[in-house]
């Protein structure tokens, strides 16, 4: 077993836990697609965060954030529709990155790499991971009324745009996390599929909410001990123990 | 009778293209105010802009202090994702005994509250949207186009509970409506909109033949224009 296993364990849980987390909110807010082509956008980051040797967490959280921006700029300017955009800039992104780095440095890029999570990196990913998951729970009630009804929640006085920027953020930091776990490529799945198993098995948003995190946590330390045995990369097995879960959850679907 | 709301002159202009002209009117309180007209008339757009959701030009003043409850048009079912009606009320409101009496007001009882809203009827899911606009004890109710004929029969209708919420919690009720019997039967006082106001006045007085071809009549003028091309 490697030295630093237990850092890695601890982290993942946090980071799955959070994941699944704010992925159930994402299911609500129909919105679970668009981390898919945003932690495309996180790429670029990763890949100037290896060249630079900085974290890569720092590099898809900048990129990503001002990405996230950038889409709803050009949505603004030119009216496209918002997938054409994210398109134009997730291929632009997986470009960019394919040209700047070296074979391993990509598919570190596309599915992650945890190897080298010591004491200091796993500290610093539990106190954002409890931050985003204070974050979301504040904005969870507001945005469940936005996913219900905008005209009720304008009612209520919410300020939608507020919301969604904090909503925003939250998105980004999640999959910024994500990244070092799953890589840039999969990790929609870390917040997509613990929901969506959830979603089979809850009959109200207090299970939906719990079922989700926990899945989000089980996906991380299944994936990350069957790595342990394997030598097989971590990244790919979290996804992997994710539709396992999901397939149990379908057939005890309520 | 003391006076909820005053509307001077107001106009209303969305994305350049004006939607509400030179509307006035009052509403007193435990008046009940019905708006008629045509899609596309402006109706909705005028309950928003009374809620503060639009920006405009003229003159509204709520009374003082008034309270108003919402029920806006076609909230569409839930089906994403899993919650319950209580859960729903909480996003409102954490004063439970307030969110049992709402129910009850809208004629469920408690063991409603663990149902899952995406699965409850619509007209069942209408009544939710009802009791949601009561909490925090409005005294203003603005309803957009309540759906008639969808309870089932032995319940009392959408109408028959406004009229009985009217007569116990002493509201007031902004209505919009496509529904000519609705207006007549239950409401004071009746503003015929079609982007400008073509009528208004008590129903009895002011709704005719001549008004309400004048009110729709336009819009087969717009129709017929629009296929001529």
């Amino acid at each position: 077993m490697v030295t630093n296993f237990f850092e890695i364990l601890i982290s993942g849980i946090f980071v799955g836990g959070v994941a699944g987390y704010l992925g159930s909110l994402m299911l609500s807010r129909k919105m679970t697609i668009v981390v898919d082509p945003l932690s495309h956008l996180a790429l670029p980051g990763v890949a100037l965060a290896l060249i630079f040797q900085k974290d890569i967490s720092l590099g898809a959280f900048l990129f990503l954030f001002f990405g996230a921006i950038l889409i709803w700029f050009l949505e603004q300017k030119t009216k496209l529709p918002t997938e054409t955009i994210i398109a134009i800039l997730f291929t632009v992104s997986l470009a960019i990155t394919f040209l700047f780095l070296s074979e391993h440095e990509i598919e570190e890029a596309l599915i992650g790499d945890i190897s080298k999570i010591g004491k200091i990196e796993s500290l610093i990913t539990v106190l954002i991971s409890l931050f985003v998951f204070f974050l979301v729970q504040r904005i969870y009630p507001k945005l469940t009324l936005i996913s219900i009804s905008e005209d009720l929640a304008m009612a209520e006085k919410i300020d939608l745009k507020k919301y969604q920027f904090l909503y925003l953020l939250s998105i980004s930091a999640v999959v910024a996390l994500g990244v070092k776990f799953v890589g840039g490529l999969l990790v929609a799945g870390l917040t997509a599929l613990p929901a969506a198993s959830s979603r089979n098995l809850s009959k109200n948003l207090k299970s939906f909410k719990f079922i989700s995190s926990l899945f989000g946590m089980l996906c991380a330390i299944f994936g990350i001990f069957i790595s342990q045995f394997t030598n097989l990369p971590a990244g790919p097995l979290i996804i992997v123990s994710g539709l396992f879960l999901f397939t149990i959850s379908i057939l005890f679907k309520k | 009778m003391e006076t909820i709301l005053k509307v001077e002159n107001l106009n209303v202009k969305l994305d350049d293209e004006l939607i509400i002209c030179n509307l006035s009117f009052e509403v007193k309180k435990g008046e009940v105010l019905t708006i008629l007209g045509p899609n596309g008339a402006g109706k909705t757009v005028l309950l928003k802009t009374l809620l503060g959701m639009f920006p405009y030009e003229g003159k509204i003043e709520w009374k003082k202090g008034v309270k108003i409850g919402y029920v806006p048009q076609r909230v569409p079912f839930v089906k994403d994702f899993p919650i319950s009606i209580e859960e729903f009320f909480k996003l409102k409101t954490k004063n439970e005994k307030e969110i049992k009496e709402v129910l009850t007001l809208v004629g469920f009882d408690e063991s409603f509250l663990k149902k899952n809203l995406g699965e409850i009827s619509s007209g069942q899911y209408q009544r939710i949207l009802v009791a949601w606009a009561l909490i925090s004890n409005p005294d203003v109710l603005l309803f957009d186009e309540p759906t008639s004929g969808i309870d089932i029969s032995g319940e009392e209708t959408i109408y028959q509970l406004l009229e009985r919420l009217k007569r116990e919690k002493n509201l007031t009720i902004l209505l919009v409506t496509h529904d000519l019997s609705i207006v007549f039967k239950f409401s004071d006082y009746v503003i015929c909109l079609n982007k400008c106001p073509v009528c208004q006045g008590k129903p009895k007085e002011v709704i005719n033949p001549e008004v309400l071809s004048k009110l729709y009549g336009q819009e087969i003028k717009f129709y017929e224009h629009y296929h001529g091309h």
